[in-house]
């Protein structure tokens, strides 16, 4: 029984200029205790995904279905969401220093986090409470840093703070938008230690939001990537990474200097993020997708099961088989490119072709 | 006997002429005076941002400068650029002395050294048309004028990507990483001979930053440039270098080729940096070892005695607190591979603890 | 205004994204935003018809039959010798105390109004950016002397030192534009130099620098243009105080003297006739009145169309639009809210280039 179920979840914002897809139909699940990355870079939607799931968007049309340990989350009611608002789940921000309010001690925040959902609390238990709390996430003498302001404490040190603040009141999920992407790569490796220790300790689930594939790598057991706002591949972590399905995985994984002989020259993706208010037709990506074929200019492809397991999915048309990054599975994907493409998206393989950067990355 | 590689904190030998050294700094330092408070206020105590940091830079070679916050690596840029004066130590550019000139004077310099900035937001003025920032340095240089000039801005921009019809788009209808190559063009105009990266790509998606950093490498291949390039993700660095330099609170702590220091790091701090950073391969991720490191990294307005790293250091001793250990060569490296530590790190030696991580 | 006014509202301006989309540019979308703004454009034509008035001040001279300085006592007086009313004898607007044509007199007054506080604002405002400019962008010691400079000016007791010259000099125009100009940039170069204080930290004056851009040039070609906008606003909301101090300078006598006739020295006079003749009172104000008024709110519509994040106590249609949600069909945030709402959450609102423009 998952713990967070999300189906066909839809947000949208009305503008002047036209309506902005942020979120265009996106299912995933969350079991307890485990963690779910989601991976997308500008424009993907990562983020109003999950701040939609708190009713953190203002101004937006939100619809579909949240359902968490019974509840729908789309459309609560504001009392109710306060209520599992840190409680139930809660979130931890990117940058702390705008996260944590700057005139208020630290200690003070936690206890009163704390204290909002459990009115029995006093002032004091509070305090000892947050004391505790910073200790348990690796602040050193606590008793003295409870009273300190943010701007007091290092970048790691406020993360760690919000992570306190974050498992106060033991939620069942924990949503983190790229916790660590402020932080150096010493502190980075500090902050997901702590985070993979709370998750076996209390067995909260975990959805982590990143750009970055080596924090996926790292702690995720299962991934999304998403791309304009759907999901492009929905698998396991290590089938994520050792056999993408979806030319955009592919084309991530590609592009990171990791892949490349150092010297070499990288394989980017062509193009760039596509806008979300003017999307291009049928598959978002297909622009820019070295493997276009002439039903990817027309309707949009639904996430169908890939590979051998049941739980690996992928929103494109190439062969169920091809996944991975083998030469023979590229060979796969040559044979079906050659029968699924004539006229209209040859013309769209030849723009990307031509485009500068797609030296070496490109099926022509 | 002194390679013109190493760039040898110890050395007092007069300025490289060797042919092929472009940058050499000797010993740079650099403190920000911190001021008490009142009108006139005092000046209390130093942030001492760099340290003492020699380095050389190759004809149409890359070097890779990399550190966490507060290591100073900007800090170090700036001086070299001129954009910021230096407290002490020398900046030699084709072996002339060229810390600390007035603006006059250090005017031409500034059409060999340029600087591509990180932000791709801040770094360009959004009030002004593209067209006019990339032709900015022909009208500060008075080196081109009018149709010349704008022939000019478009075969820039053609150059790095960029459609040259947009010529009069403002720069807030560009993204991120267009405006990245805008700043590219603006450093290219002049052809200079070293581009000073700091952070080009950091802000960038992870597509469009391997598309910039293609841009780079063709401009290098094409131009003859020499870059200095600044950067925390350790993979990009590894990339693109060709020698690197670790760098910690205002010092350097190991100095080598990319491949020595990537595969052999002696100092213990690369050694964490390089186990800390993410891999994009969960099987290397499970069996990597990190090097988990206490605390954070301290001020540097009081920094440690001796050794910078030795209060996280897991191989300090007390000489550590004491001395501070000169940049030579160590363990047998070969004398392009500079470490400045007590106890560096042998080959073979794990510094890991036990991993805390059970398997699921 | 107050100087702490003026901040905020310059602030608030500055800090407008200047995001535009598909080829818009700053002043092309501010533009946009303030031809649907219905009291702007009221506002505007307000001024419009303002500076029509007082250009065709001789034109209407000429057309009423009655030139400025020419007293009417038969036809102008009724029998106590008191003015007379409007509409009365072809005076449209009466007379005042010696039977000139009151409406005539205004109009030679809108000249004098517009002039001066256009003249005043203009030249307060080269000399208040300039020196703003450079006491924000040099600092240390130059700031430190202008900064005093700019105090003494705002505390300053302008209307003794008006007084003061005009008992020497005896009152002029020349005096009047030069105390309001006086009075008026040191307010503006307060607000300059904080922009500017905060717009040299900004990377690309630091990528100026590095390609080797002098101070002038960074100066004039890099942070200005950053400052039109709060410049503008800061200007436009200046116009009105130039004027109404000119009346003010006027009224009291120190200011333009008779027989040319100002508004001011026009209520001056009335005041005394305020109980027989409301006319001689009520439309001098109110061409005061309306004058400052088009020009405050004019400026109100410039700042919320430069930076449309701040609320507006006047409900104007900008609002309702949002509210009632007309206006193209949608609801919800317009365009730069989006825009920064998308900003936030990591949204694309550009165009999308095709593949190979990179």
């Amino acid at each position: 029984m998952s713990l967070l179920e999300v189906t066909d979840l839809r947000v949208s914002f009305p503008t002047a200029d036209g309506v902005v897809q942020a979120v265009r139909g996106v299912s995933f699940s969350v079991e307890p205790g485990r963690t779910l990355g989601i991976v997308g870079e500008s424009g993907s939607g990562k983020t109003v995904l999950t701040q939609s799931l708190l009713g953190l968007t203002p101004g937006g049309q939100i619809s579909g279905q949240a359902m968490f340990d019974g509840v729908n989350l789309v459309g609560l009611g504001t009392k109710e969401m306060q209520r599992i608002r840190g409680k139930e789940i809660a979130v931890i921000f990117q940058d702390p220093l705008t996260s944590l309010h700057p005139l208020y001690k630290v200690g003070w925040q936690i206890s009163e986090m704390i204290r909002a959902h459990d009115k029995s609390v006093t002032k004091a238990q509070g305090i000892e409470r947050a004391t505790e709390l910073l200790g348990r996430v690796g602040i050193p003498r606590p008793r003295e840093r409870v009273n300190d302001y943010p701007h007091q404490f290092s970048g790691g040190m406020r993360q760690r703070a919000m992570i306190a603040m974050a498992i106060s009141l033991s939620p069942k999920l924990i949503i983190a938008d790229e916790p660590t992407t402020a932080l150096d790569a010493t502190v980075q490796a500090q902050i997901l230690d702590l985070l993979l220790r709370l998750q076996q300790e209390s067995d909260t689930a975990l959805l982590m939001i990143t750009h970055d594939l080596g924090v996926v790598a790292d702690i995720a057991d299962n991934v999304m990537v998403m791309y304009a706002g759907r999901a492009a591949e929905k698998a396991s972590k290590r089938d994520i990474f050792y056999e993408p399905h979806h030319p955009y995985t592919k084309g991530l994984l590609e592009s990171i200097p990791h892949s490349s002989a150092a010297g070499e020259r990288l394989r980017p993706i062509t193009g760039q993020p596509p806008s979300l208010i003017n999307l291009p037709s049928g598959c978002a990506f297909h622009p820019r997708c070295a493997y276009v074929m002439d039903r990817c200019l027309g309707d949009q492809p639904n996430l169908i099961p890939v590979g051998d397991a049941g739980e690996h999915r992928s929103a494109c048309y190439l062969p169920a088989a091809a996944i991975g990054l083998s030469e023979q599975v590229e060979e796969l994907r040559k044979q079906a490119v050659e029968m699924g493409r004539s006229g209209a998206s040859a013309k769209v393989a030849e723009a990307i072709a031509a485009a500068p950067e797609s030296e070496g990355s490109v099926i022509a | 006997m002194t390679d013109s590689l190493a760039g040898n904190a110890v050395s007092d030998a007069p300025p490289d002429m060797s042919d092929d050294t472009l940058v050499r700094v000797d010993n740079l330092v650099k403190y920000f005076p911190v001021k008490g408070s009142g009108m006139i206020g005092r000046t209390v105590s130093h942030v001492q941002a760099v340290d003492g940091v020699s380095l050389t830079v190759k004809r149409g070679q890359t070097l890779g400068l990399v550190g966490e916050t507060g290591c100073g690596k900007s800090t170090l840029a700036r001086c070299i650029a001129g954009l910021i004066p230096a407290t002490s130590g020398k900046v030699y550019f084709e072996g002339k002395d060229i810390t600390n000139l007035p603006r006059g004077t250090m005017r031409p310099y500034r059409r060999e050294i340029q600087m591509i900035f990180q932000d791709p937001y801040g770094s360009l003025n959004p009030r002004r048309r593209v067209g006019s920032i990339i032709g900015e340095p022909f009208a500060i240089h008075k080196t081109a004028t009018g149709p010349q000039r704008k022939k000019a801005v478009q075969d820039l921009m053609e150059r790095v990507g960029l459609n040259p019809e947009h010529y009069n788009r403002f720069p807030a209808e560009f993204s991120g990483g267009q405006r990245q190559r805008i700043g590219v063009a603006r450093a290219l105009a002049l052809r200079p001979k070293l581009i000073i990266c700091d952070e080009p790509v950091s802000a960038l998606d992870v597509s469009i930053q391997a598309q910039v950093l293609n841009l780079l490498a063709d401009l290098q291949d094409d131009f003859g440039l020499s870059y200095l390039f600044i950067a925390h993700d350790l993979e990009v660095v590894r990339h693109v270098s060709d020698a690197v330099t670790v760098m910690y609170l205002g010092r350097v702590a190991e100095f080598g080729p990319g491949d020595q220091v990537y595969d052999h790091a002696r100092h213990p701090y690369s050694a964490a940096l390089l186990s800390a950073a993410p891999a994009a391969d969960p099987d290397a991720a499970a069996a990597r070892q990190r090097i988990i490191l206490t605390g954070d990294v301290p001020s540097p307005i009081n920094p440690p005695s001796g050794c910078r790293f030795h209060p996280r250091c897991p191989k300090a001793q007390d000489r550590c607190g004491i001395d501070e250990p000169a940049l030579e060569s160590k363990a047998g490296d070969p004398i392009t591979h500079l470490t400045a530590c007590h106890f560096p790190v042998e080959t073979g030696e794990v510094l890991a603890r036990a991993d805390r991580r059970e398997q699921r | 205004m107050s100087v702490t006014e003026l901040q905020f509202q310059a602030a608030s301006v500055s800090d407008a994204p200047a995001v535009a989309v598909q080829g818009r540019s700053q002043w092309q979308l501010t533009w946009r935003r303030l031809r649907s703004d219905k009291v702007a454009v009221g506002s505007i034509i307000v001024i419009i018809l303002m500076i029509l008035f007082a250009i065709c001040a001789p034109l209407i001279a000429h057309a009423t039959g009655h030139p400025v300085d020419t007293a009417y006592p038969d036809t102008g007086e009724d029998a106590s010798g008191l003015p007379v009313g409007p509409g009365v004898h072809g005076f449209f607007l009466g007379t005042d105390q010696i039977g000139r044509d009151l409406l005539v007199r205004i109009a030679y007054g809108a000249r004098i109004s517009l002039f001066v506080g256009l003249l005043t604002t203009a030249l307060a405002t080269i000399a208040g950016v300039t020196l703003g400019l450079v006491a924000g962008y040099f600092g240390g010691i130059v700031d430190a002397i202008l900064a005093r400079f700019f105090d003494a000016a705002l505390a300053f007791p302008f209307i003794i030192l008006a007084l003061a010259l005009a008992s020497v000099f005896h009152p002029n125009l020349a005096i009047v534009i030069g105390v309001i100009s006086f009075f008026s940039w040191a307010g503006i170069s307060r607000i300059v130099r904080g922009q500017t204080l905060s717009l040299k930290e900004k990377e690309y004056i630091e990528a100026a620098k590095s390609l080797g851009a002098g101070s002038g040039r960074i100066m004039f070609l890099e942070i200005l243009p950053n400052l039109l906008g709060p410049v503008l606003v800061l200007a436009t909301l200046y116009i009105p105080t130039a004027v109404t101090f000119e009346a003010t300078l006027s009224f009291l006598g120190i200011g333009i003297p008779e027989p040319a006739p100002s508004w001011g020295n026009i209520l001056a006079e009335a005041q005394n006739f305020y109980n027989t003749s409301w006319w001689y009172v009520v439309f001098p104000a109110l061409f005061l009145l309306v004058t400052t008024l088009a020009f405050n709110l004019l400026g109100d519509g410039i700042r919320d169309a430069i930076d449309p994040r701040t609320e507006r106590l006047f409900a104007g249609s900008k609002n309702g639009r949002r509210k009632r949600g007309k206006g193209k069909g949608t609801g919800g945030l317009n365009l730069d809210q989006a825009i920064m709402v998308g900003e936030e959450r990591d949204l694309t609102v550009d165009n999308p280039m095709p593949a190979g423009e990179g």
